[in-house]
């Protein structure tokens, strides 16, 4: 079955006991600080619309505080909205009742938790079927699906284990086998990956592309870590006090941050592996010399290719082989280096 | 203080107290009005605990009839299965072999039955109304002060209308005894069950769990260990009331005691205090050991 797309409209979360009352306040433009002040009333999300493609992750990002983990709370609705809307194949999750609800969180969405949220008294086995367990499922033929999934995480030899006796990047993969192995069309990832050391984290993130590659789930996947989106994210929100700051591809976030607050996050990004070829190329002028590029190379990749073919220039093709663009190595530098006037906008 | 008496109205110098003969009205009405709910309903009252009278006698006399030998052989195997540990069975072993040898081991069998059942009744009302608590914070603030009643409340007073109700024997003294004994028991099934991981819970929620779903997968099984501590202190409380429900004619070892205050046998009372120290070690230690491996799982091997 195919993943659907997911439609966040108009969402708005206010925090407190009477929060419908002031949508439209803050809709006419109370900020968060006199909200709190004047109501005691938390604003959490503001005017969210992110809709995010089938089939593909979306990151959003955000710090501490920014709301990305309520507004993931909002797609399976452990948290309720104050106003606005969830879509899923034009169905309205904020509107459901509770059976429905229950069907559609057993059925369409299987989530990862930052810190892990395993069942501490049950093995790997038993945590894993766990999803399955709850929709019913004969145990036999669970055990057989979570059997194949622990092995995909690589867990193989550690079904008895219990989650104690495990590290912590082990743990996520339990906590990824477990989402997996519900094989709904949504998968939640709820800083998944955060808790997790950088080398284990890459290594996590691996597997997560990987499995993407031929699951085609539709991820929404929160960090607050800029080189974890952009890895990661075929699409990327950042959001900042509960509002959707920016939206957008990772090249396009990079290359044109909306303002000083994102200017700071993508000053120290690696930007040789972000930027594509095809973005700093220039158009053909007669023959296609040097070594060819597939379309979607990043720059890093392209100078390495260069340097060891001892070439200065190079074309990009597309997937057909058709040239269809040219650069040079002194192109490649200088857009793999974080442009002067981001410095003086992040300095300022 | 009569100096400053003499500056103060007399109101605010001595308490006003309701004078004596309306309290002594009220005092009646309440007394008759409990004594006629007795008349009236006593005898189908005893009809509703009468399975509590055959549970008891039930096991009563099972412990007592059967030879020695075969309840020495069935506690040191529960409590070696329970704690699988050779020091608290050869420990079990000895005091019950102790208590045998000073004579007692009858009025043991029938404070160990009364126990047990006690243990029993307070596990099965106790556990209902803590998860009850849990899941509602109403429920929570209507229970609590009446568990507080039943926690500082003398216990000799709540014999008053126990008596009345059920008059002397067994039953009223088992009910004395699950009063007193299952507060700890309710208390600590609410608190597990509220100190449960917020996030394993929404992850439980996530994945689509009903709320039965819930309570058996997640909120009994991480509330154990708590569950387990309230059991415990049920059975302790269990053995220091049956001392004081012997008054209400409960046998066994409390009414030894009993005796042995009335007439200052001194040797006598300590003996029978010892033996109901050494089932409570027994029982303490048999449910600790195995509260703590059924929380194996938890032991961290490496991290």
């Amino acid at each position: 079955m195919a993943s659907h797309a997911i439609e966040v409209k108009n969402l708005y979360k206010i925090f407190g006991p009477r929060g419908g009352d002031f949508v439209d306040a803050v809709k006419k433009g109370m900020g968060k600080a006199e909200l709190n002040e004047k109501h005691g009333h938390v604003l959490g999300l503001q005017d969210i619309n992110i809709y995010m493609p089938a089939g593909g992750v979306m990151v959003v990002m955000g710090l501490s505080g920014s709301g990305k983990s309520t507004l993931i709370r909002h797609i399976n609705r452990l948290i309720d909205p104050t106003a606005g809307e969830v879509l899923y194949d034009g169905v309205d999750v904020c509107k459901m009742n509770d059976a429905d609800l229950r069907q559609f969180r057993r059925h369409k969405t299987a989530m990862v938790f930052q810190k892990f949220a395993l069942l501490p008294h049950r093995t790997v086995l038993d945590n894993t079927v766990y999803g399955l367990e709850i929709q019913g499922i004969e145990r036999k033929e669970s055990e057989k699906r979570a059997r194949r999934w622990i092995e995909r995480v690589g867990l193989k030899g550690f079904e008895n284990h219990y989650p104690n006796q495990l590290s912590g990047g082990m743990q996520q993969r339990v906590g990824l086998a477990r989402a997996l192995t519900n094989d709904a069309d949504i998968l939640l990832m709820d800083e998944a990956y955060s808790a997790l050391d950088p080398l284990i984290r890459v290594d996590m993130q691996t597997v997560l592309l990987d499995l993407q590659k031929e699951l085609k789930k539709t991820v929404v996947f929160i960090t607050h870590d800029l080189d974890e989106a952009l890895r990661l994210g075929d699409k990327i929100a950042i959001l900042r006090d509960g509002r959707v700051v920016q939206q957008g591809t990772g090249q396009e976030i990079v290359l044109s941050p909306a303002d000083d607050y994102i200017t700071a996050f993508v000053k120290e990004v690696n930007r040789g592996r972000v930027i594509n070829v095809e973005t700093i190329m220039r158009p053909l002028s007669g023959n296609a010399d040097g070594v060819p590029l597939a379309a979607g190379t990043v720059l890093e990749a392209a100078a390495r290719t260069m340097t060891a073919a001892r070439v200065a220039s190079a074309h990009v093709v597309d997937s057909n082989g058709r040239p269809i663009g040219a650069l040079d190595l002194s192109t490649v530098i200088a857009a793999m280096v974080t442009p002067v006037s981001h410095e003086d906008r992040a300095a300022a | 203080m009569a100096s400053i008496c003499s500056v103060l109205p007399a109101l605010l110098c001595k308490f006003p107290a309701i004078d004596d003969s309306t309290i002594r009205l009220a005092r009646k009405t309440v007394d008759d009005g409990f004594k006629s709910f007795v008349r009236s309903y006593g005898n189908a009252i005893d009809t509703v605990v009468q399975p509590l009278q055959w549970f008891l006698n039930y096991l009563e006399s099972l412990f007592v009839g059967s030879p020695w030998i075969v309840i020495l052989a069935a506690m040191v195997a529960i409590v070696y299965f329970g704690s699988r540990n050779m020091a608290v069975t050869i420990g079990t072993a000895l005091s019950m072999i102790v208590i045998g040898l000073v004579g007692l081991w009858n009025d043991t069998m029938i404070t160990l039955a009364m126990v047990t059942v006690c243990t029993l009744i307070s596990i099965l009302i106790g556990i209902p109304i803590g998860i009850l608590m849990a899941r509602s914070d109403r429920v929570q603030a209507f229970v609590n002060p009446i568990l507080d009643v039943m926690q500082t409340m003398p216990s000799f007073v709540y014999l008053i209308p126990v008596v009345m109700v059920f008059g002397i024997g067994k039953v009223p003294g088992l009910i004395a005894v699950v009063i007193y004994a299952v507060p700890p028991m309710i208390r600590l099934t609410n608190l597990g069950i509220r100190l449960v991981d917020k996030e394993v819970l929404e992850a439980a929620d996530a994945f689509g769990s009903s709320g039965w779903q819930k309570l058996k997968n997640v909120q009994m099984p991480l509330a154990l260990p708590t569950i387990m501590a309230g059991i415990n202190q049920t059975i302790m409380m269990s053995l220091a009331m049956v001392v004081v429900a012997s008054m209400i004619g409960v046998g066994g070892l409390g009414k030894n005691v009993l005796q042995a205050i009335a007439n200052q046998f001194f040797t006598v009372g300590f003996l029978n205090g010892f033996a109901l120290v050494g089932i409570a070690i027994i029982f303490d230690r048999t449910s600790q050991a195995f509260g703590k491996r059924l929380q194996k799982h938890s032991e961290v091997i490496h991290g």
